[in-house]
This record gives C-alpha cells, structure tokens and sequence, in this order.
C-alpha cells in the first residue's frame, strides 16, 4: 500500500512536471512583434528624367481597423514602395491611423487627412517623416492657396446638437497652425479654390431625410461664408477646371434620386450645365475630366460601375475610353483616380472587397494596362510630387 | 516570407505541447493498469451503498450524455462552473474546444461566440430550453448572461442529440443551452437561500441574491436577483515591436439589473409546467477602437429586455408532447454625440418583439424506433427611429420531421427540417421569401462490447436567414446580403475509463474531425463603434478541424483530489472562393491551434482552480500579409475558494486573479483587453 502510494505520487510529480514544462512550451508560441516592413516592388524601367518623381498613393484602410497607409510609385526608380509610413516614423503611436481620407503635396510637404483620427498627418515629401500633426475632429479633405492649406471637417463642434454645421480651417503652411476657421454647410466635403474664392461642396450626409443641397462660398480674405449656391442633394466632389468652372458631384440619395454632375460658373456663382450621369470620383488634366461612376441602388440592390470622360471646352461627353482594353471588368470597386498631366498615363484604383488590399493599376493614354500593383487596403488618394 | 518562416516555428512549439500533454493525459492511464471496471449508467449511489463499498473504494464511472450524445456535447455544471474565474456565460465558453470567444474587452465589452469558424450567427442560444433570439442581429451578448443563476451550460455543435425538442432545436449549426438553477432543497427544508457578493477590478460590485422556496409538494419558485456596477476602466499595452504605450479603457462603463422569476411544478398527471419572467435593464458605455489619436468615446447604449416563457410537458402512453409560448420585447437605445444630424445627436431606438410558439409530439412506435414532429411559429417585429427604416416584420415556421432509431449498439436519428420566412417591409425593396428543406442525420454506434467506447457521426445541412440588422439596419452604407449556407460533416469518438486503486480515478477523452462549408458567408467586421457594422458575403469558406477534449480526476488521498481537462482545436478556416483575391487565405480571427486547459485541486476545505487558454497566431482581415498579423495570445487564471459552515450556513470566500502574467493581447483588433485583474466573492448558501 505504501509502495503503492509512492508510486502514485512519483507519477503525479512526473505529470506536474510535463503540465509545467508544456506551460512553459506554450508561452514559447509567442514571437517577438515585428513592426510591418516597407516593401518595394519592381514596376517598370527607372524614368529619371520625368517631370513627375513619384506619386504618393493613401490606403484609407477600413474603419476601426486603424490601418490607414502610404504608398509610393518612384518613377526615378520604377518602383512601387508599399507601407512606407512605419518604417519612416517607426515610434509614431498607432502609425498613420484610421481611414486617411485625402493627401496633398505643397512645397516640400505632404499633408494626409486622417478622419477618424482627426489629424492631418503633416510629412516631408522626400523622406515620408513625420513634421507635425494637426487636430482636426473629423477632417475630410484638403486644398492649398498662397501658403494656406484649407481642411474640411463634417463638424465643428462635437456632441453639441444644436451644431450640426461642419467647417473649414485654415492652416498655415509655414507655422502648420490653425490660423481661422469657418462655419459652412452640413459636412462639407471637397473644395477648390478660384480666383480668392473657396467653393465647398456640403453634403448633410449625417441627416439623410435632409440633406444639404448647397456649394458654400467662402471669401478667402475676410474668410466668411458669402453665398450658398443651390445645386442638388448630397455633394461631394468639386474641381474647378482652368477657366474657372466647378465639377460638382451630387450622390442622390441611393434610392429614387440618381447622382449626377453638375458645373458651376464661377462668373455667376450659377449651376450651368447638368450632366444625368453617376460620377463618383473624377479629376481634371488636359482640359479632359477622367471620370467613373459606381452607383448603387438600393431598389435593385445592385452596383452599376461605368468610365468616362469628358471635355471641358466643349463640355461634350467624349466618345473615347480611357480603359480600353477590357481591364475594367477585373476592377471591383474604382475607388481612386489620377491622371499624369505630362504622359496621359491614367492611374485607377480597385478597393475589391474592403477588407483586403486593393489594386493600383495603370493604363496607357491609349487605354492599355500597363502594370498593376497590390497596394494597401481600400487604395484612393493620390498626390504627385513633381521635380 | 520571413512571417512564414515565424508561422513554422511558432507551431511546432506548440504542438509538441499538444502531444506532451496528450501523452501525459492519454498514454500514461493505459500503462497504469486497471484490474476491473465497474460501469454503471448515470444514476446517483445511494448513501448506503457508499458505506458499503468504503472498504474496497470500488470506483464507478458514469456514462454520460457527455459519451453518448452523437452529436459533439461539451458540458460545464455546477460545482466545475463554480470554480471557475468566470462572471459571465462568455467567460465560461471560452474553455470549450471549437470555440471563439469574440470579445471587445472588459466588463462592458459585446461578448460572442463562435463554433468552428461558421460565425456567431450559427449558434443558437436556449435558455432552459427555450430560443434566446436576438433578431434584430442573430448574436447574443454572453458577458451580459451572469454565471450566477446558471446552472449549466452545454454546447452542442450540430444540434442537441434528442429528436424530442423544439423546432428550433434543429435550426442552427450549433447550439448552446443555458440552464437556470433548478430549486433544490436540504432534507426537511422548503426554502433556500443564497446571496453572493463580488468586487474587484473596474470598480465591480456585484450582489446577486437567490430564493427558491417549495409552494406546494410539486409546487416550486424561484427568485433570482442581481445588480451590477462597474466603471469599466482598466489599463492596457499596445505595443507594435517599435512603439509601446499604456492607455486607459475609460469608456466600458455599465449598470444593470435583472431579475428573474420562475414557477414549475408537476401535474398530478405527471406533466410538468413551468414559467419564467425575466427582466433586464442596462446602461453602458460603447467601448470603441482605439485607433491613432482616439483614445475615448463617448458613444451609450441602453437595453432592456423582457420576456416570459412558459413551457409544458406530458406523457400519454406512446405519445409524449412538449409545447413552449413566450414573447420577448426588446428595447435598445444608441447615442453617438459624435454624429450631429439636423435633429440633435445620433440617437436610436429600436423596439423589437417576438412571439414564439412550439409544440413537438413524440409517438413512440416501438421499443426501438421514435418518431416526432416538431413545429415552431415566430414572429420578429423591428420598429425604430431610423431614416427610411423598414419597420421589418418577418414570420418564420419551422417544421421538423425527424426519426430515431435505437438498436443495442448503434443509434440513429435523421429528421428534415422546413424553414418558411416571409419577410415584410414598409419601405424598400421587397425581400424574398424562403422555403427551404434541410436534413440531418446522426450516428452513434458502440463497435465493441464496453460502453466506454463509442464512435459518432453527423452529417447536417443548414441556412441561416442574414438578420434584420444585416438587411435592414443601414447606414452608412447600402449592402447586398445573401443568406449564409451551412453544410457540416463530423466523426468522433468518446472513450471513458475508470481506475481503482490508483491515483487516477478517471480518464475520459472526445475527439472529433469535422468538416465545414459556408458558403455566402456573413462576416461582420466592426465599424467605428460595435452598434454599427461593415457586412459582406465571403464567397466560400471551408473549415478542416480537430477538437480534442480530455477529461481526468484523481484522488490522490481522502483529503486531496484533482481534476484536470485539456481542450485542443485545431482549425484550417480558408477562403476556398476562386475568385477571391485572397483563395486559399485563412478567414479573419481564426487560428490555427487553440488550447485551453482547466485544473482544479481540492484539499479539506480549500480549493483552487487554474485555466490556461492558447489562442495562435491568426489574421484581422481576408490578407494574410504581415500588416494583418496577430500575435498569440495566452492567458492564465486563477482562483482560490476557502468553503466553510458557519452555523450550518455554507459559506464561501473565492479570490481571483485574471491574466496572471499581465499580457497585453488584443481578441479583436483596436479592442485591447484587459492586463491583470481581480476579483473577490463572498457566497452565503443557506
């Protein structure tokens, strides 16, 4: 019975020894983090000559998923650099941060609205570091004038009701301090500036039974609001081209109102032109507006993609393509838009399905894909820097 | 590549740990061995009996449904359940083999589960014995389901191994049933009373009292009552390898109260009836992901639930019928001040209500073969303040046909199931309605002579309807939603051994292979707060899996006694959709290897318990690249319970410690849990 009794014990310190070592063993499954590397990728021959350098290219990462990030194609090198902003600012807290909505270059810096984290992420342009970081609650999109950067914001002030209108700030590019602000329409959107006059396209896109239908005009010397000119529900894009003409886009309400295009005249501060086609992003290069549409409707429950273009002298919408050789039937989801103003070249972005990385693609003037990229989650904003 | 190489590296560790322990809990009792087994079906010794045997300490196993379910059956009960550092039915699940828990973190934070990778949605939850809906978004918050009136918990993958159930019963991939304490009672005694006090860790204080009295002979009632309050906060690391930073939680905050009555009893035909009333109220911070530059929030959430259910069960001869009523009104209310529309805040109400019906009817044909019909009617309304909202009503009619057949040696139960859903709106397209015919069949066969051995299979076919949330609860942006298609194949085996005179007195272990195809998959991934969610269909996911869950007691002398169990998945949850950008990549938040392991020792009037819970390495969107990567996480709990008597009035002291080593992990990303916690209770049982 003893003998026995020993033995028992004998095992069962041999299996609390296992049960620890096998503890031990599994606490060993845990790896040292590693911070997610800059990775590069040849694209095509090295173009060191070309006026344009590089194009800066933000991933707005899905929401809550904090995984916004920056992309690089280096036309000095024929490289694209994915994820290059962790490995630039490697102790930034968090890293670019969640959803970056817009990017610009001016000067020697570039400027990434970040939304949901309510900065603008302030960079030097050659080497992606970090200069400064500007808070702006809900920060949409950015524009530059004369040494001034101008930001959206859906709201002025947070979790006041009464307050339901956004804003627009006015940064000093210098200083990268907030200088004024002021109050526009229901979350504005995009903006241009023409001739001392910002243009902002309000949305009221957190009141959907009520949306604004409004592009404030904002005086840039006294810096206030001057006029509101009525065009459709639900703005959102706004370029103006070089004759002083504003591409408006409406996004309806995803039901029985379709979105649309609309041009303002800047002369007149009126609506002229009206265009029944669904443009979601467009930009402007050569006198030609490089648009697409995806349009959802919630009555079909379906997406209807389509490309266009359109020119701005003659305001017709032009017969030819700019993805003519059936790449556009591989894009899921166009979701960024950028012309080279010296070769024509049209970039097009593909979000897929949100949540894994996206597609940057290029095509010739003539519409042939050149190359395409993976880039980061929901690939959208792109900034050139040129020489 | 070099993340690969990591992968290798980092699974072999623990995969020696899995055989290390498999040797020591499987190897080790078969070299031990045992003269003679006395086996013996469930059914209580009587005291005489014990005195009797004392002199020879024979050991008796019980076979238990545990072994003959022929559907995987994992049960957590009474006294293991009491031990456990658990204060909710979330903290319990966890220790299941197969399962994830998706948790947001702390006292406040939403709480899922996930069975084999098929999705929250897939797992209904019964709560005794009757459907615990949530329409409005198919998932129930367990963190809000306290421990302290469960009795026990069970999970089933496929469905619960009984043709005589609900409806329901046979509708969802999984179900776990949640069973409130019965009344039991001392001898000469017609009440019990129990108050428990706990406190600890972000700010809790938690009383919960239990009263159960005996009205008639076969009369009982039961009141249950509890309050909790906690402010939520707690400390936690983030770190990436570079950047390494401590935050607060300042945003978990909850008050609730819920109170629970029951009534049951039995005829003097022998049919049994009971009611319940239940109540819930809360009031909660939104704890939000915490992303660059946003570090609090400032998004509440109230609910209120409210249901009663009444059940009744009677025997006839050869026919036996169970029927179930209850209605359910459910109210919750969302305010996001960061959201400033035309009328003041974001502010949402939703109502929802339900009525649902069941009657089953069992006609025993003979002494070998069942048949039953089983056929439910529910009713799911959704009103809310919403924009252009559908006011959703949809009309659901289950009816099941299902057959067993009991030999000897082998059990076989198939049934069919017919889903009608009729939706309807008063805004917006007009849904489809869906008539849909699904079957299952089960298997459990004993190959040899003892019944420790037995082997099983299921093969069951299921659809899940997308919630009214998926579909109608909209917006920031439109979505198309396609119903989510189940096909499930399982084979697994039970085994039970019992030892006399040695340490190890029992040994008992399950494993199951199982294969999963969801097809339109429903994945939610978490928008800026967890009231509002990005839904999208992922194509086709196939699930490989291996649950393994060992069991072992041991007496080592009169006074010291040990339990330990060991729960091993392994999951290969894969996008098998061709034309996906990421064929072939493993699903969003689903490892590899998880491993979790319970121990507890008793010693006089001492007791402790240790878990372990190993969840690997996994990915937080469709990609596997490294900017998705998730570091394994492991926790370590534990418990200490000193149980006295203090004028014949049990008294228990309990202390508990939460993540041990302090780990800073994330279950779901931007969602830091907790480092070390605390927790004391104070149980009075009279």
């Amino acid at each position: 019975m003893i003998i026995n009794m020993k033995k028992i014990r004998y095992k069962f310190q041999n299996a609390f020894t296992f049960l620890l070592l096998a503890v031990t063993l599994m606490s060993a499954c845990r790896k040292d983090l590693q911070p997610p590397k800059e990775e590069k990728e040849y694209l095509f021959p090295p173009r060191p000559n070309d006026p344009v350098k590089g194009i800066y290219l933000v991933n707005e990462g899905n929401m809550g998923m904090n995984k916004a990030s920056l992309d690089y194609v280096d036309f000095e090198a024929g490289q694209y650099r994915r994820n290059i902003y962790n490995e630039a600012n490697p102790l930034q807290v968090k890293g670019l941060g969640d959803v970056g909505n817009d990017a610009g270059v001016y000067g020697s810096k570039l400027y990434i609205v970040v939304n949901i984290s309510n900065k603008v992420e302030v960079l030097d342009v050659k080497t992606g570091k970090r200069i400064q970081q500007i808070n702006i609650t809900n920060c949409r999109y950015i524009t530059f004038n004369k040494g001034k950067a101008y930001v959206s914001a859906y709201l002025g002030q947070v979790g006041n009701p009464a307050e339901p209108n956004g804003i627009v700030a006015e940064i000093d590019t210098t200083t990268l301090s907030e200088v004024r602000r002021v109050k526009v329409g229901r979350q504005p959107e995009e903006m241009a500036i023409v001739k001392d006059k910002l243009y902002i396209a309000n949305s009221g896109g957190y009141s959907p039974g009520n949306y604004e239908r409004t592009v404030s005009v904002v005086d840039l010397n006294s810096f206030t609001e001057t006029k509101r000119i009525d065009v459709a529900i639900n703005l959102h894009r706004l370029k103006a081209d070089r004759f002083g003409d504003l591409y408006v886009t409406s996004r309806g309400d995803y039901l029985d109102i379709h979105s649309k295009l609309f041009v303002i005249d800047t002369q007149t501060d009126q609506v002229k032109l009206q265009y029944d086609i669904a443009v979601s992003n467009l930009t402007i290069s050569n006198d030609v507006v490089y648009f697409y549409g995806s349009e959802w409707s919630h009555n079909t429950g379906k997406m209807t993609v389509s490309y266009g273009m359109l020119d701005v002298l003659s305001k017709k919408v032009l017969d030819k393509k700019f993805i003519t050789d059936g790449t556009d039937k591989n894009i899921v989801i166009p979701y960024g838009i950028a012309v080279n103003p010296f070769t024509k070249e049209v970039f097009v972005t593909d979000a897929g399905n949100y949540v894994s990385p996206g597609v940057l693609y290029c095509f010739s003037p003539e519409g042939v894909k050149k190359w395409n990229v993976t880039t980061g989650d929901i690939p959208a904003h792109f900034a050139f820097v040129y020489r | 590549m070099r993340r690969n190489n990591f992968t290798i590296k980092g699974i072999n560790p623990c995969f020696f740990t899995f055989l290390a322990i498999s040797w020591l809990g499987g190897i080790m009792p078969l070299n031990l061995k045992a003269q003679t087994d006395t086996v013996k079906l469930s059914r209580k010794d009587s005291l005489n009996k014990i005195n009797e045997l004392k002199e020879v300490q024979i050991r008796t196993i019980k076979i238990t449904r545990r072994q003959t379910s022929s559907t995987p059956l994992q049960i957590l009960s009474g006294a293991e359940l009491e031990k456990l550092n658990s204060l909710s039915v979330a903290d319990a699940v966890r220790f299941f083999s197969g399962v994830q828990l998706k948790d947001y973190g702390g006292i406040g934070g939403l709480k899922t589960i996930n069975v084999r990778s098929m999705g929250s949605n897939h797992t209904a939850v019964f709560y005794d014995g009757v459907h615990l809906g949530n329409a409005q978004n198919g998932q129930v918050d367990l963190g809000k389901f306290s421990l302290d009136n469960i009795e026990e918990i069970e999970l089933y993958n496929g469905q619960k191994s009984t043709i005589f159930q609900p409806a329901k019963g046979f509708a969802s991939a999984s179900s776990l049933y949640l069973k409130s304490r019965q009344p039991s009672f001392e001898d000469g005694r017609t009440n019990r009373f129990k108050g428990v006090f706990k406190t600890g860790s972000f700010g809790l204080v938690n009383p919960s009292l239990l009263l159960q009295s005996k009205i008639t002979d076969h009369t009982y009632s039961s009141v249950s009552a509890e309050f909790k309050n906690a402010n939520g906060r707690y400390k936690f690391r983030s770190t990436n390898g570079s950047w390494d930073t401590t935050g607060v939680r300042t945003d978990g905050d909850i008050q609730s109260m819920r109170l629970e009555l029951g009534l049951n009893g039995i005829l003097r035909d022998s049919s049994k009836w009971s009611v319940k009333l239940y109540g819930y109220n809360d009031n909660q911070g939104l704890p939000g992901a915490i992303v660059a530059n946003v570090w609090h929030f400032s998004q509440r959430q109230w609910n209120r639930n409210l249901f009663a259910q009444s059940t009744y069960e009677k025997n006839i001869g050869k026919y036996s019928l169970m029927a179930a009523a209850k209605y359910a009104n459910d109210y919750q209310r969302y305010l996001n001040p960061d959201i400033v529309s035309v009328d003041g805040l974001l502010d949402n109400r939703v109502h929802q209500q339900e009525i649902y019906l069941s009657l089953a009817n069992k006609f025993k044909v003979n002494n070998f073969w069942d048949l039953v019909w089983s056929a439910d009617y529910q009713m799911n309304d959704m009103n809310g303040n919403l924009y252009r909202f559908a006011y959703p009503r949809r009309h659901t009619v289950l009816n099941a046909l299902a057959t067993q057949f009991h030999f000897g040696k082998v059990d076989i139960q198939a049934n069919v199931l017919s889903t009608l859903v009729y939706d309807k709106v008063e805004t917006g397209p007009l849904p489809d309605n869906h008539n849909e015919l699904t079957p299952t069949v089960m298997v459990s066969w004993q190959p040899f002579g003892q019944k420790e051995f037995r082997i099983r299979s299921f093969y069951k076919s299921i659809f899940r309807m997308p919630t009214l949330n998926d579909l109608y609860f909209t917006f920031y942006q439109p979505r198309s939603i396609k119903p989510e298609y189940t096909k499930q194949y399982d084979l697994g085996f039970t085994y039970i051994k019992g030892y006399e005179n040695q340490a190890l007195t029992q040994f008992s272990i399950q494993a199951d292979v199982y294969y999963n195809k969801v097809k339109d998959k429903i994945v939610a991934v978490p928008g800026t707060s967890q009231a509002i969610w990005t839904m999208m269909n992922l194509g086709l996911v196939g699930i490989k899996g291996l649950d393994v869950n060992m069991q072992s007691a041991w007496q080592l002398n009169k006074d010291f006694s040990l339990n330990a169990g060991l729960n091993y998945t392994y999951q290969q949850a894969l996008d098998i959709d061709k034309a996906s950008r990421t064929y072939r990549d493993r699903i969003p938040y689903i490892p590899l290897h998880n491993i979790s392991i319970l121990a507890s020792a008793s010693y006089q009037k001492f007791s402790m318990n240790y878990s372990y819970l190993y969840t690997g390495e996994r990915y937080d969107q469709s990609a596997n690249i490294p900017v998705n990567y998730i570091q394994p996480f492991y926790t370590h709990d534990m418990a200490i319970h000193y149980n006295t008597m203090l004028h014949k009035r049990k008294i228990r002291l309990t202390a508990e410690v939460n993540n041990l080593l302090n780990q800073p992990f994330e279950v779901v990303t931007n969602y830091p849990m907790p480092g070390r916690s605390y927790r004391f209770s104070l149980t009075y049982d009279y």
